[in-house]
């Protein structure tokens, strides 16, 4: 257990200078200055690269971030991406590949980054993955390409691996920020049209594959703006809302159509699109569904907001520019957000942007077992978010007019392994405490949309109510396919992507094979 | 297939701040049945999402009709808004649809009582459609605080075998609360279901009314939403003890099991902000043809 893990309250403030933008370029600059005449040569061994220290993210002073909506992470400088991309080892099996569930070819975009090729490099990227700029920000990558990194391995430490995701983050935005995005080539037409459920990152991977594929595709989304939870989930902070906007506008100038306040289930069912509209192909990637509640005392008081919610009005509704925008947000005080993912940590930073005095994660395990990016955590961390590990709310008091006034939380023990090795935490007994709070948000993940089940019978659902697919993300339903967290459960968006990618590959080839006649 | 644009081609001022409006929707028109609704949201980037009834349809001009009370700013902003404008967004049909079940016999149909308070006679609109069609006896019960505030009194004299009308005041109509005549006809022993879509203490009490008798009421709950989809939510109730979604499970629920007194609470979670936006507003913009 680190120092974060005990059960009591424990404030992480970061103890050291923050260092600047400037600060970092100039020290990837010396060391750059250090290795090139080795680079130049051609002389650079694996052990030196191994020695080369992995450059720190620069970011914006934790005491200033924290009231403002701009990018915490401010992407590497050409020195800094350099001198990372110079630490690949260029492993011959690339371990880091099959970490990458789009299978990238990392080594080789590492490669082309340290030669200083940012566009051959990022348009190597983009043969696998159409969301580089986002997937650079936002993927898990210590739990993907750089747990397996032998960098970090070596080093026995999967954060010490190569930046993976920092070099993938910089070389789309270097070519973002030039304005010369590549449209890719598209197939002959093939006569045959696609519709695809929802603009998340699974619906906007498959219409990316399908429409270069030469189908027509058209996108039918709910909500008035397109990208799912890359907009009205993931806050400005950790993702400006003006890449996903740019990587919507490549699709579109690919010409994929958008079909906006469009409610597949409601407004037009999936048979209709079939039978009625003609489409050859659905692909579903209606995302994730119903916020899950704890099913505790007091969870529908006012003040009590599932992160999605609280998210949705800060993030798409835009509820933190008070002075042009209808959308009401709640205005708190004492924050106290429950779980320990990535959604937690948004909503948590969120709060304290909107100008809460005081946030609290509140977390039935250890920092260990967060699932949240470790960079996440951190920030949050260093933003002066207050956490509780090893507690669980056991009820939600409100007062006489019905609003929250505090949490009673129970104290947890970590006991022995389970079978899949984590250490199941237990309740203390008798062991309680309160917090006095006038906010909390439940970020406990999301239970299957309704909606489609209950509008299209022959859909086969699993008990959780996510649609059974195949290994090929064929429904129980004739031509229609479906991916991400309406088949997953709650996942993370480049997972979503794989999915989408392995739907769109699918239908492209039944088409051709005209399984569906 | 597109949406085509929403463009309002009918407006009227029905009362000092109810106002009923027109638009195009083909594929709202040819998807909505009795007891959906729809999210309005007039500007896409500052704009706010408002869960909104719908009061009719005409399936051939392809249009839908709203009628709504001006009273915060998202609603004032709808209200100054006039024929030929466009409105940004418009999402729908939401919710499950009424079930309309067939009660009685065709030489003894069942009676089905509708009750509407104040704007809650629009919702109410496609439902006694929906009933009479089906062929059952319907019975309408209509409030208002006041004569003025009536509205779709003919639409629904049209189509329910009985009308009764209430004032609060006694400007027009019986001057009784609407769950007087409610428990008159529930004394009679003929009503097979009872519907009561109105202010929320309204569907409290006309449930309360009921409860004595056993009789099937429904009500449909108007929250604080977002998405409506079934992502954010915001418009969850506790029915029955279990969390239950408006959006996606309503909004039509057994008003015998509806905790009003909380749904009630979250009603006004932001009232603060939200009097001040509306404030703001009316003092910026007056809405065309507002009453001053």
């Amino acid at each position: 257990m680190s120092c974060w893990g005990n059960s009591g309250r424990s404030r992480v403030v970061s103890e050291h200078h923050h260092r600047t933008l400037a600060e970092l370029d100039s020290e990837a600059v010396a060391v750059w200055n250090e290795y090139e005449p080795q680079v130049a040569a051609g002389t650079l061994k694996a052990k030196d690269r191994a020695k080369i220290p992995q450059m720190d993210m620069p970011s914006q002073d934790p005491s200033v971030r924290r009231h403002n909506q701009g990018e915490v992470a401010l992407g590497y400088t050409e020195a800094q991406v350099r001198v990372e991309a110079l630490r690949c080892l260029d492993c011959k099996n690339a371990p880091c590949v099959a970490g990458c569930p789009v299978t990238i070819d990392i080594p080789g975009f590492v490669k082309l980054a340290a030669e200083g090729k940012f566009q051959e490099s990022i348009d190597l990227i983009k043969q696998s993955s159409v969301l580089p700029a986002v997937c650079g920000r936002v993927c898990p990558q210590e739990s993907q390409c750089m747990e397996l990194c032998t960098v970090g391995k070596v080093a026995k430490d999967r954060m010490k691996s190569v930046a993976i995701g920092r070099i993938e983050r910089f070389v789309a935005d270097r070519e973002r920020e030039s304005g010369a995005v590549n449209v890719p080539a598209i197939a002959a037409h093939t006569g045959c049209s696609v519709a695809i459920i929802g603009s998340g990152p699974a619906g906007l991977t498959a219409a990316a594959d399908l429409r270069k594929a030469g189908h027509e595709v058209s996108i039918f989304e709910a909500f008035h703006k397109a990208g799912g939870v890359m907009v009205y989930g993931i806050p400005e902070f950790r993702l400006p809302k003006a890449i996903v906007e740019q990587e919507i506008a490549t699709l579109a100038a690919m010409g994929v159509e958008f079909h906006h306040n469009f409610l597949i289930g409601r407004t037009r069912t999936i048979k209709d699109l079939i039978e009625k509209d003609g489409f050859d192909a659905i692909f579903i990637g209606s995302g994730a569904g119903l916020p899950q509640f704890m099913n505790i005392e007091g969870e529908n008081l006012v003040g009590v907001f599932s992160a999605n919610e609280y998210l949705t009005r800060s993030n798409l509704m835009k509820a933190y520019d008070r002075a042009n925008v209808d959308t009401p947000i709640f205005q708190s005080k004492k924050v106290a957000v429950l779980g320990g993912g990535n959604v937690a940590m948004d909503a948590a930073r969120m709060a304290l942007r909107l100008g809460a005095e005081e946030v609290n994660i509140i977390y039935r395990r250890t920092r260990d077992e967060m699932p949240a990016r470790a960079e996440e955590v951190e920030h949050a961390a260093e933003e002066g978010i207050t956490f509780h590990f090893l507690s669980n709310p056991v009820r939600i008091l409100g007062d006489e007019t019905g609003r929250v006034k505090a949490v009673e939380c129970q104290r947890y023990e970590l006991g022995e392994a389970d079978a899949s090795g984590r250490r199941k935490p237990l309740p203390i007994e008798g062991a309680f405490f309160t917090l006095e709070m006038d906010t909390v948000i439940p970020a406990l993940g999301n239970v299957s949309n309704p909606l489609i089940k209950q509008t299209t019978i022959e859909l086969e659902t699993n008990k959780r109510g996510n649609i059974v697919v195949d290994d090929q993300k064929r429904t129980s339903m004739p031509r229609v396919y479906a991916g991400g967290d309406i088949v997953l459960g709650a996942a993370t968006v480049i997972l979503a992507m794989g999915e989408g990618r392995t739907a769109a590959a699918a239908i492209t080839k039944d088409l051709a094979e005209r399984r569906w006649g | 297939m597109k949406h085509t644009p929403h463009t309002i081609t009918g407006k009227r001022q029905l009362s000092a701040d109810v106002y009923r409006m027109t638009f195009l929707a083909p594929y709202i028109v040819e998807a909505r049945k009795a007891g959906q609704f729809i999210i309005i949201q007039i500007d896409s980037n500052f704009g706010e999402r408002i869960p909104l009834t719908i009061a009719d349809a005409d399936p051939v001009a392809g249009s839908i009709t709203i009628i709504f009370q001006a009273v915060g700013k998202t609603t004032l902003n709808l209200a100054a808004k006039n024929v030929g404008d466009v409105l940004g967004n418009v999402l729908g049909p939401l919710g499950k649809p009424t079930e309309v079940h067939r009660y009685g016999t065709a030489d003894k149909p069942g009676t089905v009582v509708c009750v509407g308070g104040g704007i809650g006679v629009a919702p109410m609109h496609p439902i006694v459609q929906a009933h009479h069609a089906i062929g059952n006896k319907v019975v309408t019960i209509m409030g208002a605080r006041n004569k003025d505030l009536l509205i779709l009194e003919d639409e629904m004299k049209a189509i329910s075998n009985e009308l009764i009308v209430c004032t609060d005041d006694g400007s027009y109509g019986r001057k009784d609360l609407v769950t007087i005549p409610l428990i008159e006809w529930c004394k009679t022993g003929e009503v097979s279901e009872v519907i009561a879509i109105g202010p929320p203490i309204m569907m409290k009490f006309a449930a309360e009314a009921t409860r004595p008798f056993g009789v099937k009421t429904m009500v449909s709950l108007n929250t604080i939403m977002v998405d409506g989809t079934g992502m954010c939510g915001g418009c969850r109730v506790n029915v029955g003890g279990e969390t239950k979604f408006v959006c996606v499970d309503g909004p039509e629920f057994d008003g015998h099991k509806v905790d009003f007194d909380n749904m009630m609470m979250r009603l006004k979670a932001y009232k603060g902000q939200e009097s001040e936006a509306a404030h703001k507003c009316r003092v910026g913009a007056t809405p065309a043809g507002a009453a001053s």
